[in-house]
């Protein structure tokens, strides 16, 4: 057996206060490919990046080939050492055409006919994995369907020059591509593998990720919590290792009262819907959205958020960065913007009011500082989390609109703020909550899935089951 | 460590503290070559023009602050329009001051509520937006304007003028006005909204802030505030000219910068402006002091808002 | 279904070309007498430099960047040619290598300290002015012979600055468009992660795009006193404006990497040759920025209705 074409060690990396990956361990063997599954926030796209060179580790080793790499480690080794990487957001040029995206990618690509050259390259790469695409090498990639210019990426991916190809890295290469066209690249993956290559896999879709894979490895919160033979996984086994649905789902149901009575608190259907169920929720209700990542749910979320305006509704972003945090503000500056309306007295905004209302969530949800003066950023992720849903519950809106807002939050967090969350609504709040954890549905009382931004599924919490939510999450591969 | 310690630590974090200590270092720097004139006049001269600086760069930081692309490039242009148009509807009489101020405000009202639909309907950058405007007003400004050789009211002309106990009374106006609009930046949901959509657009909207709203409204200030200095310099300076705005483009983006004002938006102050202000003037008085000719004075000036912006840095571009 | 002729990237691509067409009919309609040799020559020869300087612009328009010192760099560079270069070759070829080198090193300090473009280019274009002062106080000075003899080239049949104005097209087209590296620096305008990620030097990229927007100013600066045979600070004040305005009639995008070397020439001419429509038409030269403003917000709005066209297909 030769030595493996990777092997990481020990590797850890955390984000400010916000630990992504706590010392993970990895090999993946020439000739084969390595499923990597896990839910969001487990750390899977962290380790790629840092396996591609494009994020440097806190610590831990990378091995390539037998080869102790980890000092100094960054794209360009990784790429001098065969190691390509198709990433989850496109990293083609748009204003290049697909040629010139090729030559990017390939500096030996140089001088007299390269045009030429890069176009053979990328059109034979396209040809060899994805036959009859249809797709001209000199139009410019801004011009292209998402789906095409991932066909693009993965094909460029694929193209060898000067260095020959050892590892290619895969993270969710299907979710923009059509079930033919991910059958086809799947297939090439497995030509690839048997040939000598070595590829990494990440999916959502299981049955890819059993059907295509050697191995596979399960992340958990920022640790490997499984690393089996596919033989050795089923969908349930695979499922459960990722982090099943808690035991309380069982007891809720028991218990559970429906609150659909009278006029519901808002009502709305996804722009793409045409016929199916519509999203309602009642007063007192908190109502789920489920379905894999990006499926439409944060679109609901703004659309609802636009059609209720800030009076009615307040959001809990859960890309804190992107959409909640004011980096520079303090954390009662952060809190109090949500209820701005309400602190004026005459035309000015009254300091009073808003220490009043910071201190008081402060202590209703725990969030840990010494001094809500402080900057925002100068607490954990969870706590700045916290904030964020002081922001929202603090003001007078009554219906809460939460975008998967417990990405990367710990354990603790999560139980503090569930336990509020059922207060808030036992006095009348509605919550419109869109999470990608399983369990979280648990606390739901009513549960709409999303694909392919349309709501396929419509689950009251009696009826409520993870096989359900799977079915309508992954209509095709049920089908 | 000493009961001072605390107040002199809180001071040194104040982000204008610079802009003044610049301005006094400048000043002391002038003061033994002005003979003949006082140190004290000096700074009543200093203070008679920094004032114009102020009230333009008063509605340029509130644009700044909107965030990165956000810059209004039209205040020159502006001013020659709302000076000329002022100066000609006056005509030189004292009862028709009124009426000047309401159609300098109405030029500002229009070209921010001009500016900011090129924005929202073209979708451009904000600083190709206020470009294209410019040329438009600037023509408008020369038109009107053409052959324009008449004396501001008597009136006017005497309070921009003005003096008490050596202090232009126009720079106490203004301080008064910086102050207040220091309250509407901090006190106003107004002031709140513009240092929040600087800091993150798409979080302020989705914490349910009127993001279009608060951008018009910002534009359309930035216009009156260079309408209100046209309006007031052609009263000061004996009539408008039609290069009167010319040197109001680098002076109210370099008294935000030296200001301390972030220029990537998201966190703003206004006395600051008052100091960069002072620094601006005093650091030409310094120049022609020392005999120095405008060619040295250009390039220095040019030098030091280089260099204030590379010590602040950035978070982000400005586009 | 529509027509590839009709396809809203067919038709962003030939707006540039189509207003000049009109523009060109339009006033050759007006005064027929312009359609001759010595009638374009005299309408077009003012395009040259603004076209080089245009080109300027649209380098740094490519990396996301703008510069608005362009004007005061070409007057300084027109100061430099007007007296060093005719007085003593040797100090005026360095001063004008210094000019490149300044750009250069403008590229290098707003890439390493993520500055606003516009501001430190804004303080530049006071330094540039100042030393165009410094150097020639009043205006005067006079044309180094080759240069004045190059842009009053009597060419056979095609006038000199339709030539040079193709010529220009061409090589910088060739340079950034049909070139391997070229394909880089456009890139880091499209998708600078991509760029880096991929092994690319980023700070080369834009100290390279800034050097190249050095060059081209520096060729506006001398074929400007080619034509007008003196020096003054303030010669070149409108470039600025005229050089922006005229990247983006010619189609290039403030960001994103989208830019057209042709376009921007045709928008360089188009904006030249607007002045003399006016003028044709009997409209007060005082109109003639207002009309640059005009046709600029014309052609934005135009895309912006091409744009909106493609979102909603």
């Amino acid at each position: 057996m030769t030595a493996p074409i990777v092997e990481l060690d020990g590797v850890a990396k955390s984000f400010g206060a916000v630990r992504a990956l706590a010392g993970v361990g990895l090999v993946v063997d020439a000739g084969t490919c390595l499923g990597l599954v896990g839910h969001n926030g487990a750390g899977k796209s962290t380790l790629m990046q840092i396996l591609a060179g494009t994020l440097a580790p806190d610590r831990g080793r990378i091995g390539v080939a037998g080869q102790d790499l980890s000092r100094g480690y960054d794209v360009v080794t990784a790429q001098r050492h065969g190691i390509r990487c198709v990433f989850q957001e496109l990293s083609l040029c748009p204003n290049l055409s697909v040629a010139e995206n090729a030559r990017v990618f390939h500096p030996s690509i140089r001088g007299m006919g390269w045009r030429r050259r890069a176009a053979e390259l990328v059109v034979a790469g396209l040809d060899r994995i994805f036959p009859r695409h249809g797709i001209e090498p000199g139009e410019v990639v801004g011009d292209l369907s998402i789906a095409r210019r991932q066909m693009v990426e993965i094909a460029r991916a694929f193209s060898v020059t000067d260095v020959p190809v050892r590892l290619v890295i895969l993270d969710e290469p299907t979710s923009s591509l059509d079930a033919l066209v991910a059958e086809q690249l799947l297939a090439f993956v497995r030509r690839f593998v048997a040939e000598g290559g070595s590829a990494i896999l990440i999916s959502h879709l299981l049955g890819e990720i059993l059907e295509t894979s050697d191995r596979v490895v399960v992340m958990r919160d920022g640790l490997v919590v499984e690393a089996r033979a596919a033989a050795d996984f089923s969908r349930e086994s695979l499922v459960a290792a990722m982090g099943s649905v808690a035991e309380a789902a069982s007891d809720r149901a028991a218990g559970f009262v429906s609150r659909r009575q009278g006029e519901p608190a808002c009502r709305a259907s996804p722009a793409d819907q045409g016929q199916g169920p519509e999203l309602r929720a009642w007063p007192g209700e908190v109502v789920g959205l489920a379905g894999l990542a990006g499926h439409g749910q944060t679109d609901m979320l703004v659309a609802l958020f636009e059609q209720l305006g800030p009076k009615r509704s307040a959001l809990v972003a859960g890309d804190r960065q992107t959409d909640g945090i004011f980096p520079l503000w303090s954390i009662a500056a952060n809190i109090s913007v949500g209820s701005l309306r309400d602190m004026v007295h005459g035309l000015l905004i009254d300091p009073g009011a808003e220490v009043e209302l910071a201190e008081e969530w402060r202590r209703r949800i725990g969030i840990r500082t010494p001094d809500m003066a402080n900057n925002i950023l100068s607490l954990s992720g969870g706590n700045q989390q916290k904030a964020l849903f002081a922001r929202a519950l603090g003001s007078t809106a009554d219906i809460v609109l939460m975008d998967d807002p417990m990405r990367g939050v710990d354990v603790g967090t999560k139980q503090e703020v569930y336990a509020i969350l059922r207060a808030e609504a036992a006095r009348g709040r509605t919550f419109v909550w869109y999470t990608t954890e399983m369990d979280e549905l648990a606390h739901c009382d009513h549960v709409y899935v999303f694909r392919d931004g349309r709501i396929t599924a419509e689950l009251a919490a009696d009826a409520l089951t993870e096989e359900k939510v799977l079915h309508a999450s992954f209509a095709d591969e049920a089908a | 460590m000493s009961a001072l310690s605390r107040p002199l630590a809180r001071l040194l974090e104040k982000p204008w503290l610079w802009a003044f200590v610049g301005a006094a270092l400048v000043w002391l720097a002038t003061i033994p070559f002005t003979p003949g004139r006082g140190a004290g006049d000096v700074l009543t001269a200093a203070f008679t023009f920094a004032t114009f600086f102020v009230i333009v760069g008063i509605g340029q930081m509130f644009v700044i602050t909107l965030g990165p692309g956000n810059v209004d490039l039209s205040i020159p242009a502006t001013i020659t329009l709302a000076g000329s148009v002022a100066t000609k509807l006056m005509d030189g009489q004292d009862a028709l001051i009124a009426l000047g101020f309401v159609a300098a405000m109405g030029c500002g009202l229009a070209v921010g509520v001009f500016n900011y639909a090129l924005i929202r309907a073209l979708r451009i950058p904000p600083i190709i937006a206020t470009l294209s405007s410019s040329f438009i007003i600037q023509s408008t400004a020369i038109a009107y304007g053409r052959g324009l050789r008449i004396k501001p009211p008597p009136a006017l002309a005497e309070f921009t003028t003005a003096r008490v106990l050596g202090m232009p009374v126009l720079a106490i106006c203004v301080i008064v006005l910086a102050a207040l609009m220091s309250v509407v930046l901090h006190r106003t949901i107004y002031g709140r909204s513009v240092i929040a959509i600087g800091q993150n657009q798409r979080a302020a909207r989705l914490a349910g802030i009127a993001v279009d709203r608060t951008r018009l409204a910002t534009y359309v200030m930035s216009a009156l505030f260079a309408s209100l200095c046209g309006y007031l310099l052609s009263a000061f300076s004996g009539g408008a000219s039609l290069n009167m705005g010319e040197e109001y483009l680098l002076a109210s983006i370099a008294v935000v910068v030296i200001g301390g004002t972030s220029v990537a938006g998201g966190f703003a102050n206004l006395p600051g402006l008052w100091g960069a202000a002072l620094f601006l003037f005093l650091i030409v008085t310094m120049l022609n002091t020392y005999g120095l000719g405008a060619g040295i004075r250009y390039v220095l000036t040019g030098l030091i808002i280089i260099a204030v912006i590379t010590a602040a840095g950035g978070r982000k571009p400005l586009r | 279904m529509t027509s590839t002729l009709l396809a809203p990237r067919t038709l962003r691509a030939i707006l540039p070309a189509v207003s000049l067409a009109l523009l060109l009919a339009a006033i050759f309609w007006l005064q027929p007498r312009t359609m001759s040799y010595t009638g374009l020559n005299l309408m077009l020869n003012l395009a040259i430099p603004i076209a080089l300087a245009t080109i300027a612009q649209m380098f740094v328009l490519c990396v996301n960047e703008l510069d608005l010192s362009i004007g005061a760099y070409v007057g300084y560079v027109a100061c430099v040619t007007a007296t060093w270069l005719v007085e003593s070759p040797p100090l005026g070829i360095a001063a004008l290598m210094a000019g490149i080198l300044v750009y250069a090193g403008l590229g290098a300090l707003i890439h390493l300290r993520n500055l606003p473009s516009i501001v430190v280019t804004l303080g530049m274009s006071f330094v540039w002015l100042g030393v165009a002062v410094l150097i020639l106080p009043r205006p005067g000075g006079t044309s180094p012979e080759w240069i004045r003899w190059l842009m009053k080239l009597h060419t056979p049949v095609v006038p000199f600055p339709i030539i040079a104005a193709t010529v220009i097209a061409i090589v910088v087209h060739v340079a950034l468009m049909r070139t391997a590296y070229g394909s880089i620096l456009r890139g880091a305008g499209g998708n600078p992660r991509a760029i880096e990620r991929a092994g690319w030097s980023l700070l080369k990229i834009k100290v390279v795009m800034f050097a190249l927007a050095g060059v081209f100013g520096m060729l506006a600066g001398m074929a400007l006193i080619g034509l007008t045979t003196s020096g003054d600070a303030n010669i070149a004040a409108r470039y600025t404006l005229l050089s922006i305005a005229g990247a983006i009639l010619g189609g290039c995008e403030f960001v994103g990497g989208r830019v057209s070397p042709a376009g921007a020439v045709i928008g360089a001419i188009t904006l030249t040759l607007a002045g003399s429509f006016l003028s044709f038409l009997r409209i007060s030269p005082d109109w003639q920025i207002g009309a640059t403003g005009a046709i600029l917000i014309l052609v934005l709005a135009l895309r912006a209705l091409i744009n909106r066209a493609e979102e909603r297909q």
